[in-house]
């Protein structure tokens, strides 16, 4: 019996409920090329590391020669320009500096924090929420309004809008799925790069509003902003608002969703949590190691050969870069198949690394920490009802579709404590 | 007692006497604690102060963005130590074990550890440095003292010297809106430590955030007035600077006076040890029960041919005294080597530097990353043909590659194409570092050369 190449079945959704001994099975030859023309798949953690900080490799599309990937490499083809997500410096850097003066030290150094008290507030209404089921969808009831409603605050989108623009983030997102793009479907790909078109033609309405009357939010920082490095053009801005609105929560629904399973999985943490809400830091570290909600990152090329364990990847390669197996190389990681947020050598690859690793972390982190901790603190015998839940689709972005829990009681929200 | 056995014994209750109770003090008995220690432990330091950082002094503390008083170090284990503050070792009897102190104390040891730390070069006339004004940076002290005078609001500063402290020093007074004269010795900013071409970026940084900088001249002379306050600073191009607060940033000097006589491999480019952090006595042999690390430490490295440094670097102290520790208390076969990538950090005028490897070394740079009309670029340094440093302004991120370029000794020039490569990076140049021989005040690495006793070595101060 021929079996498929390893990294179909790693993409292949029958695998993405346990896609882990593929993992390991792909880290015994840690820089792997199946087929010809295929990407290089690259899957130790030092490897990853060490790939992450080197400047021959690169994140712009422009870069994509490979043959299968023509018309996806056309920035100018979704008539937005690419996000800083998709450039490399000195453009990249630009960008995602006047980003961050909007977002971050040392020009906006509390906007994270001071959100914490509405984030609680949120979490909080979301469980109250629950009322007197005994079964509940942590995705759809928490994992995934939670996220949204923030990172909409945050932006300052209307959230009462997310039908509107529900359907053409799924359909980016959908793009970013390797099966998807492996099927090979132009037409579906011109779908999405449409749908990205329309986000952010939906985006211009609120951020020409925003520069008539500017709010406490990031688009209003983002058009009125005018430091060192000038302000972003206005096809800059929709771009990164874009990112911003997806980024900032396709991947942590993946987080609370993974989360909640993996202390179900393991209840001896879901109690130690309960007691101890300053576990939430470790578990949350931990759990960007074990289940990480990206697990791959497949949109790079080199820009100049590259020799690595003895293999000569050449210039133009396409990379992928294997988080997850990352994540539990034994080389890094004691027992990397066992969950411990005890473990001394505590790390992951879970943000990415070098220039563009994850711009969101602080605000991933902390919305994590409290959706678990709250979670855990007011669900009454909390149990899973199926296991291993449906998952989603996209085998990068990965994730429960749903996970549904049955609990005795949703207990009564005290004070707010945060 | 074979070897193992006596480990066993000094683990269990032996005395361990570590001099100097700063960064490189403080971690080692960590360590040492973590390592199972569980004999007696004593630190000796002759500041009155617990452990603190020094790194925030020329930064947070004198933007008035720290208080002086709270750059503690943080505390990482408990190290149930007997700590002799305010009181500073005078002598070592190698042969006898012991450490005298200045109040006449003899402490018994059976591992010494020396993390003597340096302290800051005062200006050499020593009238001119008494005058009320006159300042220099290396403690916790001088660090309150200076950020009083400034808070005063002063006319003018002037700071001699432009390496990494001095210029961080000019840095934190134009935040605070001063008016402020650099006066250095080389062409620019930060020679000593990066050469001509850094410095020449460097230089362009102190202008543009207002630093009336003078390169290419000495100062002659520092002028009191009658009451004994500093009023002006003489230059060697004939010029005259009013002042009311002068800032002396020439360098450091290893603390190794107290153990003169000792026997000790000790001089004024610090003391010698080999790469398990064990000291040599003067004759260039390796002692049993003296360890050494942090500043005050010189240490041949594998990557570096071999050659001693001498590493003022934090990150240094840190690492070395984890090694130290651990040998101290370990039979030879389990001993490891001291092998920490040299890696530097400085923040001035708002941007981030960031150095690895030993740029010193470097006879070409190319700008590999971005450009230096932009000032965020990432430089490497070649030496042989063979990748020795890179320095990064404002783009650290990238830095992590070139330390791994530098461990495999990779070729130079860097011939391959790397994002965000400039047309003014496709070809080394001269990397412009001042005659070696020449004593600069700058550099925080310092090849000493080959001879673990370099008793014979004279620096010749920097005249100003
Ligand atoms: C203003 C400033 C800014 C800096 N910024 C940076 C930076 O940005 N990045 C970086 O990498 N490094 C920086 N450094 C360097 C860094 O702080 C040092 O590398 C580090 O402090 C070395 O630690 P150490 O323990 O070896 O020596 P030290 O910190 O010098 O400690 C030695 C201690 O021993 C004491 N001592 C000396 N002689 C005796 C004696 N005979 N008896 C008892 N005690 C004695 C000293 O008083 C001192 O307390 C900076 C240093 C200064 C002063
Ligand atoms: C658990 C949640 C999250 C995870 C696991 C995650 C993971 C990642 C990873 C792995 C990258 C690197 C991509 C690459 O190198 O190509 C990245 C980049 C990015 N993330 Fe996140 N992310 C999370 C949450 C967020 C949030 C909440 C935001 C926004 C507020 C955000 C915004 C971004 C942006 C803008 C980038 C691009 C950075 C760049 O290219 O410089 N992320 N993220």
């Amino acid at each position: 019996m021929t079996q498929a190449p390893l990294l179909r079945r790693i993409t292949d959704y029958a695998n993405r409920a346990d896609p882990y001994p593929l993992y390991e099975e792909l880290r015994r030859t840690p820089v792997l090329q199946e087929e010809e023309g295929g990407p290089y798949a690259v899957s130790s953690y030092y490897d990853i590391l060490g790939l992450l900080h080197d400047p021959r490799i690169s994140s712009d599309a422009a870069h994509l020669t490979a043959p299968d990937d023509d018309e996806l490499s056309e920035p100018e083809a979704t008539g937005l320009p690419p996000s800083f997500l998709r450039l490399d410096p000195p453009e990249h850097d630009r960008l995602r500096r006047i980003a961050n003066r909007s977002f971050g030290p040392p020009h906006r150094p509390h906007r994270i924090d001071s959100l914490r008290g509405e984030l609680a507030r949120i979490v909080t209404g979301l469980i109250d929420g629950f009322g007197d089921a005994r079964q509940i969808d942590v995705v759809d009831q928490f994992a995934h309004p939670f996220p949204v409603t923030v990172i909409c605050r945050l932006l300052g989108v209307p959230r009462e809008d997310e039908p509107r623009f529900r359907g053409w983030v799924d359909l980016i997102v959908a793009a970013l799925d390797p099966e998807t793009r492996q099927s090979g479907d132009p037409q579906f790909l011109r779908t999405a790069q449409e749908a990205r078109m329309q986000l952010g033609m939906y985006l211009a309405e609120l951020v020409e509003q925003r520069a008539r009357e500017p709010r406490d939010d990031m688009l209003s920082d983002l058009v009125a902003d005018h430091g060192p490095d000038g302000a972003m053009s206005t096809m800059e801005v929709l771009s990164t608002a874009v990112l911003l609105l997806i980024a900032g929560h396709e991947t942590t629904v993946n987080l609370i969703a993974n989360g909640m399973l993996t202390l179900l999985r393991h209840p001896e943490f879901l109690h130690r949590l309960r007691e101890d809400p300053a576990l939430s830091v470790r578990i949350v570290e931990e759990l960007l190691r074990y289940e990480p909600p990206v697990q791959l990152l497949p949109q790079r090329t080199c820009v100049a050969d590259i020799e690595l364990r003895g293999i000569t990847i050449p210039k133009g390669s396409r990379i992928w870069l294997v988080l997850a197996a990352g994540n539990r190389d034994p080389e890094r990681f004691r027992d990397p198949d066992r969950f411990d947020p005890d473990r001394e050598d505590l790390g992951h690859l879970g943000f990415g690394s070098g220039i563009h690793i994850c711009f969101g972390a602080p605000l991933a982190r902390l919305e994590a920490q409290l959706a678990l901790t709250e979670l855990v603190r007011r669900l009454d015998n909390p149990r899973l009802v199926e296991d291993p839940p449906p998952y989603r689709q996209n085998a990068v972005l990965r994730g429960p579709r749903h996970l549904r829990i049955a609990v005795d009681a949703v207990r009564p929200s005290e004070a707010v404590r945060f | 007692m074979p070897d193992e056995e006596y480990h066993e014994w000094l683990r269990r209750e032996g005395r361990i006497v570590i001099v100097g109770a700063s960064l490189a003090g403080l971690r080692a008995a960590e360590a040492l604690r973590a390592g199972g220690f569980a004999g007696s432990l004593t630190l000796i330091g002759d500041e009155p102060h617990e452990p603190y950082d020094r790194p925030p002094l020329s930064k947070a503390v004198l933007l008035g963005k720290a208080s002086p008083e709270h750059t503690e170090l943080p505390r990482l284990r408990r190290t149930d130590a007997t700590w002799r503050l305010g009181v500073a070792a005078t002598g070592l009897d190698m042969t006898a074990k012991r450490v005298r102190l200045a109040d006449g104390e003899e402490v018994p040891y059976d591992r010494l550890l020396i993390a003597t730390g340096v302290r800051a070069r005062p200006w050499p006339k020593e009238d001119e440095a008494q005058l009320d004004g006159v300042f220099v940076l290396r403690t916790r002290d001088d660090a309150v003292r200076l950020h009083r005078r400034l808070a005063a609001s002063p006319r003018r500063v002037f700071v001699i010297g432009a390496g990494f402290t001095g210029s961080e020093i000019a840095s934190a007074c134009r935040a605070r809106g001063l008016a402020v004269t650099v006066a250095e010795r080389a062409d620019g900013p930060l020679v000593g430590a990066l050469g001509g071409v850094i410095g020449a970026v460097a230089a362009d940084l102190h202008r543009d955030n207002g630093v009336d900088l003078r390169t290419g001249v000495t100062v002659t002379g520092l002028e009191g007035d009658a009451t004994g306050r500093v009023r002006a600073a003489h230059l060697s191009d004939g010029s005259v600077v009013d002042t009311d607060v002068v800032v002396v940033s020439l360098g450091a000097i290893r603390n190794t006076d107290w153990l003169k006589g000792s026997g000790l491999g000790a001089g004024p480019r610090g003391i010698a040890c080999d790469a398990g952090c064990r000291a040599f006595d003067f004759r260039g042999i390796v002692t049993d029960d003296v360890f050494v690390a942090g500043d005050v430490a010189r240490c041949p490295h594998p990557l570096f041919g071999y050659q001693f440094l001498s590493l003022e670097h934090w990150g240094n102290a840190v690492a070395q005294a984890e090694v130290a520790a651990h040998n101290m208390i370990s039979a030879g076969a389990d001993r490891r080597p001291h092998l920490w990538m040299p890696a530097f950090w400085s923040s001035q005028f708002g941007v981030n530097i960031k150095s690895v490897g030993v740029p010193a070394m470097g006879e070409e740079i190319m700008i590999t990353q971005g450009s230096l009309a932009e000032r965020r670029f990432v430089g490497v340094y070649g030496h042989q043909g063979r990748v020795i440093a890179a320095v990064s302004f404002d783009n650290s991120r990238w830095l992590d590659f070139y330390q791994q370029q530098i461990e495999r000794g990779a070729p130079f020039p860097v011939e391959y194409r790397t994002v965000d490569r400039r047309p003014e990076g496709r070809a080394p140049m001269p990397a412009g570092f001042p005659d070696p021989s020449l004593p600069t005040h700058g550099p925080t690495v310092t090849l000493s050369g080959y001879s673990p006793a370099d008793r014979q070595l004279v620096f010749t101060p920097a005249r100003h």
